[in-house]
């Protein structure tokens, strides 16, 4: 049945039929006609954020804490370009994204119109997909394709580029009744025949290892059931990417902890000695293959992808099954059920003494204090007292993500919400705002840097406006820390510009937004402050004073492979680490 | 570590660098030669030359032929990569189906008098190529071949007065029955 309307109402009507409850958005000349439409009906609620990347951070938190597509619409011009940072961002990490961007009117275009860029040119890079319309009649199709696009395959952000006289115009609208599209098809079923070598392969193993990533997330809460499944049903060792986190859960005995850079010392060693290694939905970062001829020198390596580019881009694969996450994980359990496969006990067991006296170094080990908070002791505090209760974390970028990652344990998918891929500080805060909304009764923590959070301060705002009580917990070092320990590794602790200057006082600066401000700098306060924290239904920046000096261990320098980690030396055994001394000429040119 | 040895590979790997030529088959909508362009420079990957006309008008489809350069590894990321753009149908490595047809134009202006101009004429002649312009100081030529016999011409040209050069880039198919 079609109606007719006009392009900004369609944008809506659009919206209504996919069932999207709120977008995030700032106003201007391009997208007057839309929010207009918005001011004449209430399904769809407006977010007003304060700047535009906020914007598209915030629908990454809403997408990945729910699964749901996140929605934002911006002006024109500066409108668009404030946005190219969040879509990067969801480019890198494969959040589902669509943006609206509004243009000046087709008949303008080229010639420099005030506002006027060209958004589709400049965004070409930094999305999955993006449109220009050109006519109203094109815009119905478009409006539901990037939603379809946005969300299928490896999910990505998708820009359609909506010019104001389209906006006016009326047309007819129908709801496309097939998401069939005539050349994007994404594979979801794996090859069965590949699956059946893997399942071989995994049942001939002597020392397997799963590498589980962000694919296994953002293939839904099924795969993270059947990854636990299948984990069980074989009884091998688990570690997970920066984006995996919570896939598997952290508290089991399976789990190895994160992989990586700052990784476990038993997962990394893990990933270094395996025969059997098990890639589901992880991307061989450079992050976490480490040196790349050094990485995972014995394996045979299956690779689960739903993206075909992803196999053999970095790390070559004897097994490459591309499909998702989901889909491929039942094939395996089904499989490894209907074979039970024979597997060589007393080596598995061997290699689980191997990793249990990996463990028992206790990577993650650092000296306490009774003066000072120890940021390891801030996030493990925060951990133990939020853990009963539904608990959401972002992050900002820096040592304070990374401390995270190591110290809160997540045991479900869809908790843990930070910037890999791009590493963009200022992502915590906006994708706080966006959990928030998708989870208004959940507590929802932004683990900050003192840096990083005045990135995008001003959504501290819209906290404020629509009542969303995110906490901001600071772990404040006066540094841009990892900038800090990273001139410790390359250049001789000269701390070029890495001092947080002339810093606000926070406590203030929560007050003067309309929240609340708690400072806490004693370890034997430091619960109690938390508490007040939980306890206060309003937005709270806490301003957690930490040791300026820490360093975020384990470490894998630049360069370097698994097996060459720099350790936290907490027992005094081999005094402190000299960063100074461990990156070779050829490891200073990586990052 | 006792029992295994290490075999770290060597630092530096070298693989040896082929040429592909690529046939795909996409969506003529606006900015579509853009995104391709787009792919190779913002991965660094190579582009030789790039051929693009639509083919089939009433269903809008173009056919873009692109001869690249890289190692195996590099060549399946670009298929891969195209294959992951939108409005893209096909990606066909013509290399690997075989021996394919592939053809270049060019026209090649060439200016003397005398004995060069002469010896221009024979050199065109020799090769078949066709005369498409005349003047009492110059010639346009018009040779189709390999991008090997155009490389040829050209060079001998240069020695006779060769004053410019328009080439077309590779367009190429398949051979025997079988269609894309
Ligand atoms: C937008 C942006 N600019 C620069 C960087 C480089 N960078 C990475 S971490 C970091 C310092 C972060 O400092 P802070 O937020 O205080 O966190 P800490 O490391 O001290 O925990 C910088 C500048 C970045 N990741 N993102
Ligand atoms: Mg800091």
């Amino acid at each position: 049945m079609s109606e007719m309307m006009t392009g900004a109402e369609m944008v809506i009507r659009t919206l209504q039929d996919q069932g999207v409850e709120h977008i995030f958005g700032y106003p201007g000349g391009a997208v007057l006609p839309i929010y207009d439409a918005i001011f004449h009906q209430d399904q769809v609620k407006h977010i007003l954020v304060r700047h535009e990347q906020g914007a598209v951070h915030a629908a990454e938190g809403y997408a990945r804490s729910s699964g749901k597509v996140g929605v934002v619409l911006v002006t024109s011009g500066p409108g668009a370009t404030n946005a190219v940072t969040g879509l990067t961002d969801a480019m890198m990490d494969s959040i589902p994204i669509v943006c609206i961007t509004g243009q000046v009117a087709t008949h303008l275009i080229g010639s420099d119109a005030f506002q006027e860029c060209d958004t589709v040119g400049i965004t070409r890079h930094c999305t999955k997909h993006n449109y220009l319309v050109q006519s109203i009649e094109d815009l119905p199709r478009i409006l539901h394709e990037a939603f379809y696009v946005a969300s299928t395959g490896r999910p990505g952000p998708v820009v359609v580029d909506l010019p104001k006289d389209i906006q006016f115009k009326m047309g007819s609208y129908t709801r496309p009744t097939s998401n069939q599209h005539k050349t994007y098809r994404p594979t979801v079923k794996g090859d069965i025949d590949k699956i059946r070598a893997a399942i071989e392969l995994m049942a001939s193993a002597k020392r397997p290892v799963f590498y589980t990533g962000g694919g296994v997330i953002n293939s839904g809460p099924h795969a993270s059931a059947l990854l636990r499944e299948l984990a069980r049903l074989t009884g091998f060792p688990v570690t997970s990417t920066l984006m995996g986190l919570g896939a598997y859960p952290a508290a089991d005995r399976q789990f190895l902890g994160m992989l990586g850079m700052h990784g476990t010392y038993e997962s990394n060693l893990a990933m270094h000695e395996c025969d059997v290694m098990i890639n589901i939905g992880a991307r061989f970062d450079d992050r976490i293959t480490g040196r790349l001829d050094a990485f995972s020198p014995y394996s045979k390596r299956i690779h689960v992808d739903i993206d075909p580019s992803s196999i053999n881009k970095n790390v070559k694969v004897e097994i490459p099954i591309i499909g998702d996450c989901a889909h491929v994980l039942e094939d395996m359990v089904r499989l490894w059920r209907q074979t039970a496969p024979q597997v060589d006990k007393v080596a598995l067991k061997e290699w689980w003494t191997k990793i249990d006296g990996w463990r028992g170094r206790d990577c993650l080990a650092y000296r306490p204090s009774d003066e000072i908070i120890k940021p390891q002791y801030a996030v493990q505090r925060l951990y133990e007292l939020t853990k009963d209760r539904e608990t959401f974390i972002t992050t900002e970028v820096g040592q304070h993500q990374m401390w995270a990652a190591q110290y809160f344990k997540f045991e479900e998918p869809n908790h843990w919400m930070t910037s890999g891929g791009l590493g963009t500080m200022g992502y915590g805060l906006p994708a706080a705002i966006g959990t928030q909304l998708a989870h208004p009764k959940a507590l929802v923590v932004d683990i900050a840097g003192e840096a990083s959070i005045l990135m995008n301060m001003q959504e501290m705002s819209t906290a404020v406006q629509y009542r969303l009580p995110v906490k901001i917990f600071i772990l404040n070092n006066e540094y841009m820390g990892m900038v800090r320990q990273w001139q410790e590794l390359l250049h001789g602790g000269r701390y070029s510009e890495s001092y947080s200057q002339s810093l606000p006082d926070f406590v203030k600066l929560a007050e003067a937004y309309g929240g609340v401000g708690i400072r806490c700098d004693k370890p034997g306060d430091l619960d109690a402050a938390i508490l007040e924290m939980i306890n206060v239904d309003r937005p709270v920046i806490f301003d957690c004073v930490v040791d300026k000096t820490e360093n975020c261990f384990p470490m894998i320098p630049s360069g370097k492979g698994h097996n060459e980690m720099l350790l936290n030396d907490y027992l005094n055994e081999t005094g402190p680490v000299d960063l100074g001394s461990v990156i070779d000429e050829k490891g200073k040119m990586l990052v | 570590m006792t029992q295994m040895s290490t075999i770290y590979p060597p630092a530096t790997r070298v693989e040896p660098i082929s040429r592909h030529t690529l046939a795909v088959v996409v969506d003529n909508e606006p900015g579509v030669l853009a995104r391709i362009a787009g792919l190779f420079s913002g991965r660094g990957y190579n582009i030789e030359s790039l051929t693009v006309t639509e083919t089939e008008h009433e269903s809008h489809i173009s056919r873009v032929t692109i001869v690249t350069t890289g190692t195996d590894s590099i060549i399946e990321q670009i298929k891969a990569h195209l294959e992951k753009l939108v409005p893209v149908h096909r990606v066909v490595d013509l290399t690997l189906t075989g021996d394919a047809v592939e053809r270049e134009l060019c026209l090649v202006k060439v200016v003397g008098k005398g004995e060069q101009r002469v010896e221009a004429m024979r050199l065109a002649a020799a090769f078949g190529a066709r005369t498409m312009d005349a003047s009492l100081t110059s010639f346009v030529y018009e040779l189709t071949g390999t991008t090997e016999e155009i490389e040829r011409f050209i060079k001998l040209m240069t020695v006779v007065g060769l004053a410019e050069v328009s080439r077309t880039g590779v367009a190429a198919m398949a051979r025997g029955p079988e269609g894309m």
